[in-house]
């Protein structure tokens, strides 16, 4: 069976070193939710060097927006959202020391380029596999934007969120090898 | 001339979106069951995996199978002989309204392209009528994703691009796409009509049973050289490289214009939901 790599926030430049593209991860700790609203809104901040709603600093952004959650649980079903549409958003928040992203799909190169440059990852979670993955939350807090409903950024608390490392800090991509290996030409 | 509440058209929808969205239909599942056997790459059996297991637990819990809880695209299939009091329209987004609400579905609609605010309850559904003989009718609600439905297009093509210029168009469109519409996929075409006529064909083909047989020979045949095709590509359980790229290809067709070949791709997810009942 394929090896499972447990890691624990907070992230550090160490473990971001320490992956490769395929790695396995369960991931336990804290992340935060954002897409497409809500990266607008952070990045028109950032261009105003004005306060960001959360600490930015080596977190993880999980591109996501639930459905609502049912009496007693934190959250509903909660999978990845097609990551290529933050691309536009994603280098400033690198640059103001974000370390992780999780969604799912291929990103521009411009992405893999920002990944080498600041020492970050991209990873990808099962996208459809919502009802599964919202096992794995098991705390979510409202921190910005309660307009956006399902677009607003939460707080996450996870246990052995399953992803996996898809665009490394040495420029690889396991898309991109993945499919060259399975490709019948 | 039969008399149909509209309470039960309401009533009807209501029960169909929910149910689409917590239930995968079993030849899904089934189908997902037999590429997994036949899956050689260690995380795309690890991601087929997964979504099996998701999609019990869906079932089992009563929660959505996608977060993505779909714009709602209703087909009605109406009875000559049927006769309602009251806007048909209006009792059909009624029924996606409640549904949404009730059933802890996402409200992913927004009013309008460019000032998109959500509606916060899914509404307005896209409504497809068509009226045929008898005193029945028909409705079939099938939620569609956004990731999915982001990658689908409509391109004319001219008569000598032939069926190796649709083929052609298909891999290009779907390798392109890579992991984005979240493979393993199914793939609705529409051949034929015009514009308009060939986009929503494509979406009834997606509607039709995974493991049907097309009764036109040419057709069946495409569908299954397609299939093989695509899944040659390599793009794998979620794109991260693999045999299982599509579950089935599905082709619907239609006359054409001596000028035009129309050819609509309407690519979908693996959660792909629709429900039907008869009144």
């Amino acid at each position: 069976m394929t090896n499972i790599k447990k890691i624990t926030t907070p992230i550090t430049k160490d473990m971001i070193k320490s992956l490769r593209a395929g790695d396995i991860l369960a991931i336990t700790g804290t992340i935060y939710t954002g897409r497409d609203a809500a990266h607008k809104k952070l990045v028109a901040l950032i261009k105003e060097n004005k306060p960001l709603p959360f600490d930015i600093k080596d977190s993880i952004l999980y591109y996501v927006g639930p459905t609502p959650a049912k009496p007693g649980k934190p959250i509903g079903s909660a999978g990845p959202t097609s990551s290529y549409r933050m691309d536009p958003y994603t280098p400033y928040l690198l640059a103001q020391g974000s370390l992780i992203s999780i969604g799912k799909g291929p990103r521009s190169q411009a992405i893999k380029e920002a990944l080498v440059q600041y020492q970050g990852l991209y990873l990808s979670a099962i996208g459809g596999a919502a009802a599964l993955t919202a096992d794995s939350i098991k705390q979510c807090d409202l921190i910005a934007y309660p307009e956006l409903g399902a677009e607003a950024i939460y707080k996450l608390e996870v246990v052995d969120f399953f992803a996996v490392v898809t665009y490394d800090s040495y420029g690889n991509d396991l898309l991109e090898t993945g499919i060259s290996q399975y490709q019948i030409k | 001339m039969r008399y149909l509440d509209l309470k039960e058209v309401t009533s009807a929808v209501y029960h169909l979106a929910i149910d689409a969205c917590y239930d995968i239909n079993e030849e899904i599942l089934d189908s997902l069951k037999t590429y997994r056997k036949k899956e050689e790459s260690t995380l795309g059996k690890i991601v087929i995996d997964k979504i099996i297991e998701n999609d019990i637990l869906a079932r089992n819990e009563k929660m959505p199978i996608c977060q993505d809880t779909g714009l709602t695209v209703v087909f009605l299939e109406i009875g000559n002989n049927v006769h309602f009091k009251g806007d048909i329209y209006q009792a059909v987004n009624e029924g996606v309204r409640n549904a949404y609400i009730d059933g802890y579905l996402r409200k992913s609609v927004v009013i309008h392209p460019f000032h998109r605010i959500n509606t916060m309850d899914n509404t307005p559904a896209i409504i497809h009528t068509k009226i045929v003989m008898g005193d029945h009718l028909k409705i079939t609600v099938a939620p569609k994703g956004g990731g999915s439905e982001n990658v689908s297009l409509v391109k004319m093509l001219i008569p000598a691009d032939g069926i190796e210029g649709v083929k052609k168009l298909v891999l290009d469109t779907i390798f392109e796409a890579g992991g984005k519409p979240c493979p393993p996929i199914i793939v609705g075409l529409g051949i034929g009509g015009n514009l308009e006529k060939a986009a929503l064909l494509a979406k009834e083909a997606l509607m039709r049973d995974l493991n049907d047989q097309n009764s036109d020979e040419m057709v069946a045949k495409l569908e299954k050289e397609l299939l093989e095709e695509i899944n040659r590509l390599g793009i794998g359980p979620m794109g991260f490289g693999g045999r299982t790229t599509a579950l089935a290809v599905k082709i619907n067709t239609y006359p054409c214009h001596i000028a035009s070949l129309p050819v609509a791709i309407n690519i979908q997810c693996h959660a792909a939901r629709h429900k039907s009942i008869i009144l």
